[in-house]
């Protein structure tokens, strides 16, 4: 209930926030919205000795649509995302991972960059890019760089940032009108950790055919993982209940569930399964209507 | 864990600072640790006790209050995330001429039982009816999904966001 | 004076006790600051059985801010490292030779801060030598299994009780007669009461005087009193517990914590007031657990009618025997388990265990441990429907005591006050729309759908109780009211029970309103202090009603006897010509010829007839002649969905009879909550272990509490039969749906697969287990 004691700074811009992240290194923390590092400081699972708030840096804000891309700035809360009418149609699955993250309260303060960065297997956000092929940017002592979201998640809460590495925008590529999304998540209430989610991206060609799905799963793997297999089956194929049950099985497949509280390995890829089956089927949906 | 303590002590920067917050429309300022927690700056620092703790793990909001009209858990905000801001607790919610609506819903819906839950319950209403003047229940127990009461059930206190609604709508 | 509108029994009076807490102005024990005070914070083990080797406390004593270090040892000088429990056992208060569950009080830490406490905390160096955990109690009683209470003397294994309650002889003859015997084995799980308050205290020991002020979640304060001056040898007159404001209490706040105990202790040495707040994860994983009942039952039914019951328990009683109930029953109330069936034998037979967990058991609205008993036999009969190929409904109605047959004896030896069971069953099936629900449920499962209907018809036992069965710790269970009326008509009740959101501030001036006419408003109720109130037994088992509650109505009219001869004096006429009506005493035939209540009241002041002792005040002490019996019945639909086994209750239906309503908004209140909870523990909640005795539910990530979005709306009816022997007819009814309603969920998840086969789902029944259940039988999509 009591955090350790730590240093505490509030750089006004990003290349002063990299600077005291290098300046004190490993034990040095970034603080955005803090809905997931103050929880684990207040338990002592974490104690970093500094942290860097970051709240004050203004080029972080903003969800705005860029030429080819759509840009969701470090400072994005959960919050904002649920309400944005950018984040409907072609980024569906995007608007429709917002709103079950979590509860209300934290999404008024948790961010999209935070969430990423904390690369928790259960987290929704990670999927939801994955499914949307998004990639980050990272600022750090040495420069900026863009990395794809499958090669920023490397295990459970690691990434492949460096620690003196600052995350200043997700960065979602325009996949065109003709897309749909979805996020199917199984919580056993607001709040909890998903049993099982999907995400889903349909992006149809002019013929009405998939010309890209993307398929990404929560909380049965050490990261946040991609069906690919799942993914490459839907490639070229005609929309509908076929084409998604098969989808839908290997990506049951390509899940690695274990087993808890929440159910056994069976249960889960079953959950995976169906989920994925609805998904396509809502994602599909949405892109056909939206043509 | 000695040796994190020691660190914090040696390694250059403030284990403290100064603040100034705004608190129901009130300036306060005070030097508190930086690893003080927003819930307990209000409790211990200012002796606003109608803030509560309930749990350790961010999860059952008895302890929200509004950020800049936004309601957050203050067990998950740090105090100096607050330093220029405005933070609204319960004892804020009254105005100069008497309860709030929402209080008075509370009241006459019975929507409390032991009260723990109630400040914050009444402070995310209050956020939700500034955005939307007419919540359907759906969207009353979607908004305070993040809380939790353990002896009224919910019911009442859905109802008494209804009541506090309809007040405000007819400017009461 | 003018006789002022008045609102007694009926009426949904809005609660005086809001006043304070809307405006954030509730005085929990935390609010509360005193000069010098002290924090403390307690060290947990690790592990869930292991010797301790050595504790070093070196560092954290010299961490800045610190001013004690307790340990085992030091509490063990004083004599207090071990305290007696409320069930005869000794529990420990700081862990000296062994720990014995995981998150077991090791040492505490007194700071100035809370924060200075945490990190001194961390310095507490504990060697642990680990043994092995005893998890479950069936292998506590197992051959080989290590022996927990090796300290105790006496105690060769982990066996805690043996209690038999009915006739084993003509139950034996029932079964063997029976044409049909229905079984079930089911395990009503570990849960928690987790009020959103947690427990603690700001134990202030003044140096100078020697008087300890203690301000506590009590829902106990005399009895809490009392045991202090019995464990801490302190002078019984030094000691004042306050209970102040309580964030719900739900039993949990019943037992004497290990933390209430070391502030104490702190406090008396060091001279100044030490504050205990639990964290969230110390009140799940030590204090006051619920349930953790091992049942196997059996119904003997013979042309359609239950001849006998057989029930074997055992019960996993954690660490310590520490259940708060009366001391006659080792297993509570358990054997109300015929609930609301006419059943002429039944015998019940059970058995208790240590393992290595927290102590408890008694908690949770359980009304001592009705809540596993209802739930057992409400399984029961709904599968015995199943089995004979009866309507559910149809079934506990054939079957249920009737209306004529009250005052009924148990085959358990329960004296039943009053019901009218078929009565609620109808109103219930006739809100619910019962039989298009069953036609809509077959239409449904054609078109792949899985619907359905669970009920539940429950009979509680409450208001503890007769003092020739019934005492905690040898305390009778009497319950106590002092009302005193002053001059101007205003009135102070002070009673022996302590509220933790119940709404007896505004229940109990409604009952002296009821007798006196004198308006709710003017009657100020206070509790919890035990030097301003009079002794009771607290409030818990839904008995302040009963108890307190009685005490109030016959004060109230013992004042009222005494107000008619007031009243005699100044209309100057004889007490038999007067008649009263709602608060004024007028003149057979003469109706303006009158004086008020507050006339009478102003009169015991000022204008005594000669011989008549000043004030209008008096307290009794009401020993209730028996249990109340408030039931009913509920009905739950649910769907299921295929893919996944998540189901939800699309309506619940309960119908509730708790005899008199004194505040009907207040009782729905009650009633909305514990359907929560019940609706809660069928679904969600679980305080499990591994096999290591690693607690898994110790949080709010782990506990799952149901938020307002899963949490379905009810829809409530009632039915009113008063109890025969409670001078206003009431029952109590705080903890009646949390008894009743986990049956009904279950049952209508069951209900939803019955026709492939299914007759049991354990709690929580979470959509895994559903899902397994639903493709074992080929029911899955």
């Amino acid at each position: 209930m009591y955090p350790a004691r730590f240093t505490y700074f509030v750089p006004a811009s990003v290349g002063e926030a990299v600077s005291l992240l290098a300046e004190h290194g490993d034990e040095a923390k970034v603080l955005a919205g803090g809905q997931s590092l103050i929880p684990l400081m207040k338990l002592r699972f974490a104690a970093p000795t500094a942290l860097v708030d970051v709240n004050r840096i203004e080029t972080l804000r903003g969800i705005e649509q860029k030429d080819g891309y759509l840009r969701i700035g470090a400072l994005v809360r959960h919050k904002e995302c649920e309400r944005s009418d950018l984040l409907r149609g072609r980024y569906g699955v995007l608007g429709s991972a917002a709103p079950q993250i979590s509860d209300p309260l934290v999404r008024n303060l948790g961010t999209v960059c935070g969430s990423v960065a904390h690369a928790d297997p259960q987290g929704d956000w990670g999927s939801a890019l994955l499914a949307a092929n998004a990639s980050v940017v990272a600022e750090g002592p040495s420069g900026t760089r863009v990395i794809a979201l499958g090669e920023l998640f490397v295990g459970p809460f690691t990434t492949s940032l460096e620690p003196a590495e600052v995350l200043t925008e997700v960065r979602v590529p325009d996949p065109g009108p003709r897309t749909g999304g979805a996020y199917l998540k199984l919580e056993r209430k607001v709040g909890d950790f998903a049993t099982a989610a999907t995400a889903v991206q349909v992006e149809l060609d002019d013929a009405g055919r998939v010309a890209r799905a993307g398929i990404a799963l929560t909380a049965v793997g050490a990261t946040n993982i991609r069906a690919g297999r799942a993914e490459a089956s839907l490639t070229g194929a005609e929309p509908g209940h076929e084409a998604f049950a098969e989808a839908a099985r290997l990506a049951a497949e390509e899940a690695e569930p274990v087993a808890d509280h929440r159910g056994d390995a069976e249960y889960k890829r079953n959950v995976i399964r169906v989920f994925v089956e609805r998904g396509l089927a809502a994602a599909a949906e949405s892109a056909r209507a939206a043509a | 864990m000695s040796q994190t303590i020691a660190a914090a002590e040696t390694a250059a920067g403030p284990t403290t600072r100064r603040i100034a917050v705004s608190v129901n429309g009130e300036d306060r300022a005070a030097e508190v640790e930086t690893r003080l927690l927003l819930v307990h700056f209000l409790r211990q620092t200012l002796g606003l006790t109608g803030t509560h703790v309930g749990c350790d793990t961010t999860s059952c909001g008895a302890c929200t209050v509004l950020l800049d009209g936004v309601p957050v858990k203050s067990c998950t905000v740090l105090a100096v995330q607050a330093d220029g801001r405005e933070v609204t607790t319960v004892e804020g919610l009254a105005r100069p001429e008497g309860l709030h609506p929402i209080q008075t819903a509370f009241h006459e819906e019975h929507g409390l039982q032991c009260g723990y839950c109630t400040p914050g319950m009444m402070l995310t209403a209050t956020a939700l009816l500034a955005e939307n003047a007419d919540p359907s229940e759906e969207e009353i127990r979607w908004a305070l999904s993040g809380q939790i009461c353990r002896c009224t059930g919910y019911q009442n206190i859905v109802k008494a966001v209804r009541s506090a609604a309809a007040a405000l709508r007819e400017g009461r | 004076m003018a006789t002022p509108t008045v609102r007694g029994l009926g009426h949904s009076v809005e609660r005086k006790e809001d006043a304070r807490f809307i405006r954030g102005k509730g005085n929990y024990f935390d609010d509360i600051v005193l000069p010098g005070m002290l924090h403390l914070e307690l060290l947990r083990s690790p592990y869930a059985h292991a010797r301790i080797t050595s504790i070093d406390t070196s560092k954290a004593a010299a961490l800045p801010g610190v001013v004690a270090v307790v340990t085992g040892e030091l509490m063990a000088q004083h004599n207090l490292a071990w305290m007696p429990t409320l069930s005869g056992d000794t529990q420990a208060v700081l862990a000296t030779d062994k720990v014995r569950f995981q998150g077991q009080e090791v040492a505490a830490v007194v700071a100035e801060s809370p924060y200075v406490a945490k990190d001194a905390l961390e310095l507490i160096e504990v060697e642990y030598e680990p043994l092995p955990a005893v998890t479950n109690p069936q292998q506590a009683l197992g051959e080989g299994a290590p022996l927990i209470r090796d300290e105790k003397e006496g105690q060769t294994d982990n066996h805690v009780y043996h209690w038999e309650a009915g006739d084993r002889e003509a139950t034996e003859k029932a079964f063997a007669e029976a044409d049909r015997i229905v079984s079930l084995d089911t395990h009503y799980p570990r849960c928690h009461p987790a009020p959103l308050e947690c427990c603690g205290c700001v134990a202030d020991v003044n140096p100078a005087t020697g008087k300890a002020t203690i301000y506590m979640t009590s829902q106990a304060p005399h009895v809490h009193r009392t045991l202090f001056a019995l464990v801490a040898g302190l002078p019984e007159q030094n000691i004042r517990i306050i209970s102040p404001d309580i964030g719900g209490g739900f039993g949990n706040k019943v037992p004497i914590y290990p933390g209430y105990v070391v502030a104490t202790a702190a406090s008396l040495l060091l001279g100044r007031p030490v504050k205990w707040v639990e964290d969230r994860t110390g009140n799940l994983i030590s204090t006051g657990f619920a349930r953790d009942y091992h049942m196997h039952g059996e119904l003997a039914v013979k042309d359609g009618r239950f001849t006998g019951l057989r029930v074997k328990m055992l019960s996993d009683q954690g660490a310590f025997y520490a259940d708060a109930q009366p001391t006659k029953f080792r297993a509570g109330l358990f054997h109300i388990v015929t609930g609301s069936y006419d059943i002429p034998a039944a015998f019940v037979e059970t058995d208790g265990a240590y393992t290595n967990k927290a102590p408890g058991g008694v908690a949770y609205r359980c009304s001592f441990r009705v809540t596993e008993a209802s739930y057992l036999i409400e399984r029961l009969v709904q599968n015995a429907a199943y089995e004979l190929g009866v309507d559910p409904a149809d079934l506990r109605m054939q079957n249920f005591i009737q209306p004529e047959q009250f005052p009924y004896v148990s085959a358990t030896g329960f004296e039943y006050d009053s019901g009218d069971y078929p009565a609620a069953m109808r109103l219930c099936l006739e809100k619910l729309g019962y039989e298009e629900l069953r036609a809509e449920q077959a239409r449904a499962r054609e078109e792949g759908r899985l619907l359905g209907i669970g009920l539940a018809s429950f009979t509680e036992v409450v208001g503890a109780g007769p003092a020739h069965t019934y005492d905690i710790a040898g305390l009778k269970m009497f319950d106590s009211a002092e009302l005193r009326i002053h001059p101007t008509g205003k009135a102070v009740l002070k009673l022996g029970v302590k509220s933790q959101g119940q709404g007896h501030e505004t229940t109990f001036a409604q009952i002296v309103a009821e007798e006196l006419g004198i308006p709710p408003e003017d009657v100020d109720v206070q509790e919890g202090d035990t030097d301003n109130t009079p002794y009771g037994l607290g409030t818990y088992a839904s008995r302040s009603t009963p108890t307190a509650g009685a005490a109030t109505a016959v004060i109230s009219r013992t004042l009222r006897a005494k107000a008619q001869k007031l009243a005699a004096h100044l209309l100057e006429c004889s007490e038999d010509d007067l008649e009263w009506n709602a608060g004024r005493f007028s003149v057979k035939g003469a109706p303006d010829k009158g004086v008020s209540i507050q006339d009478c009241a102003f009169a015991a002041y000022t204008n005594m007839p000669e011989g008549m002792e000043a004030g209008l005040e008096g307290v009794h002490y009401y020993n209730p002649p028996n249990m109340t019996f408030p039931f009913g019945t509920y009905a739950v639909l649910v769907e299921i969905d295929r893919g996944t086994g998540q189901w939800k209750p699309l309506r619940v239906v309960a119908v509730d009879d708790c005899g008199v309503r004194i505040n009907p908004m207040i009782v729905e209140g009650q009633i909305t909550g514990g359907l929560t909870e019940g609706y809660a523990i069928a679904a969600m909640e679980l305080i499990d272990f591994d096999d290591e005795g690693n607690c898994i539910g110790a949080n709010f990530m782990d506990y799952l509490i149901p938020t307002s979005w899963e949490t379905p709306s009810f829809e409530l009816g009632e039915t009113v039969t008063p109890s025969p022997h409670h001078p206003i007819g009431a029952k109590g009814v705080g903890e009646s749906a949390t008894v009743g309603s986990p049956a009904a969920y279950v049952n209508a998840v069951v209900d939803a697969l019955a026709h492939a086969g299914i007759r049991n789902l354990e709690m929580p029944v979470t959509p895994d287990k559903v899902w397994h259940a639903l493709n074992e039988a080929g029911l899955a999509t």
